[in-house]
């Protein structure tokens, strides 16, 4: 379970909010509103502490993130605007480091059953730098197959993905939910999660 | 997986990276064989000067070229957003940060330490002081590296970073020279070698316990 109290975010001279607080329990995820800038991916890179806090805090059953190091980051998946892929190596390659990363193992052959899924078969010897961006975002998106971390923070993860990808990650995400797990996402489309209505949070320009 | 487990798959993404990105790696080696070669071509046949300044020569070109890939350290994984997955990762940063250290000073170092004995032949070097060279290289190329990481993660995102870069860690790379220089020196006057090394490796172990410290602490920096 992540708590959040009393948030607030402070970027140079200006404050984007303030007095955030909300919890998010397993089997549910909050999708994140508001217009640009107004703060929601300060506030997701606050959530897997990669952003420091500037007032307020964020406990993740009931220990504060900063206090829990390793165990915490072990249990996040974050996926930021960037897709952390490198160009010059090949979507397998990509997949199997990006595993090892997080510290778990993944063989040749899962990886490419995995990119099979994703619509990417056929393509697994080639450099990501050939990949079209929505194919790019596909195989950033495939870590959120091998993770079995219960929290995912997701930034704007239906960027540059066609419908029918679209539809594959809503329904990962249901089976995610379904299986105890919580997502917090940003989204300037309307998202729709089978069996789960989202907690929404609208941060307002202050 | 285990935390070696994640420090090679770093050090093995990097090389190939490295492998599939040839230019980067060939630049600043064909930067240090030609910087190296053009003194012979300009002081001409003088074999008792070239000797006298064989070692400061090739330790400043290696101290360029080491500086030439610098920037390529930590700017690419920061524009693509692997180092943010990198701070994220259950295994400490300065693990993964000294991973990746070590991958530049294969790429970067490495050559240099190999390809420096072709080159002290040019400056007439006996094939003793060319071990010293050898020696010496091999000490001071993984320190170059490991002290120019903290100025290329200091100076990661910066405008202009890569002027910076240099103007932050050449006069710090000042002790690896001294000492680098001096022991080729300290051989062909036949004074020994033993001290000047000695001293490059206490600096080597130094850096390698501070360095990736230091770097992982201007990486959270930036990455905030």
């Amino acid at each position: 379970m992540l708590t959040v109290n009393d948030l607030a975010c402070v970027r140079g001279d200006r404050r984007l909010f303030a007095g955030l607080a909300f919890t998010l329990e397993p089997r549910t995820w909050i999708y994140l509103a508001g217009e640009n800038g107004v703060g929601k991916t300060s506030l997701l890179r606050m959530l897997v502490g990669l952003a420091p806090v500037e007032a307020g805090e964020i406990l993740w059953q009931g220990t504060p993130i900063a206090r829990l190091g390793d165990d915490y980051r072990r249990a996040v998946t974050y996926l930021g605007h960037h897709n952390a892929l490198k160009e010059e190596l090949t979507g397998r390659e990509n997949l199997c480091v990006g595993a090892a990363l997080a510290g778990q193992h993944l063989a040749a052959p899962q990886a490419d059953a995995l990119l099979a899924r994703l619509g990417l078969a056929g393509r697994e010897e080639l450099p990501v730098r050939y990949f079209s961006q929505g194919q790019k975002r596909r195989v950033a998106l495939a870590r959120l197959l091998w993770s079995n971390a219960p929290l995912w923070v997701l930034d704007e993860p239906f960027v540059a993905l066609d419908t029918a990808a679209v539809a594959w990650l809503a329904t990962t995400l249901a089976e995610h939910l379904a299986g105890g797990g919580m997502a917090i996402l940003t989204s300037h489309q309307e998202v729709m999660i089978e069996g789960n209505t989202a907690q929404q949070l609208r941060l307002e320009r202050s | 997986m285990t935390a070696l487990g994640v420090f090679l798959a770093v050090v093995r993404r990097d090389l190939l990276v490295a492998l599939r990105r040839k230019s980067e790696v060939l630049t600043s080696l064909f930067f240090f064989v030609i910087v190296v070669s053009l003194f012979p071509l300009g002081i001409g046949p003088e074999m008792d000067l070239l000797r006298k300044i064989a070692p400061g020569v090739l330790w400043v070109a290696a101290l360029l070229a080491t500086m030439l890939s610098l920037n390529r350290l930590f700017a690419n994984d920061h524009a693509d957003g692997t180092l943010e997955q990198m701070a994220l990762a259950p295994v400490p940063l300065g693990l993964l940060v000294a991973a990746k250290i070590f991958a530049h000073w294969l790429t970067s170092g490495l050559p240099l330490v190999l390809i420096a004995p072709v080159l002290g032949v040019q400056f007439d070097l006996g094939s003793r002081a060319l071990g010293v060279l050898m020696l010496s290289l091999l000490l001071g190329t993984p320190l170059l590296s490991l002290i120019g990481a903290i100025g290329a993660a200091l100076t990661l995102g910066v405008r202009g970073g890569g002027v910076l870069v240099s103007l932050l860690t050449l006069p710090l790379f000042i002790p690896a020279l001294i000492f680098g220089a001096g022991a080729v020196e300290a051989d062909i006057s036949g004074m020994g070698a033993a001290g000047h090394l000695s001293l490059l490796g206490g600096l080597l172990a130094l850096a390698a316990f501070f360095a990736p410290w230091a770097t992982t602490a201007a990486l959270k920096i930036a990455l905030e």
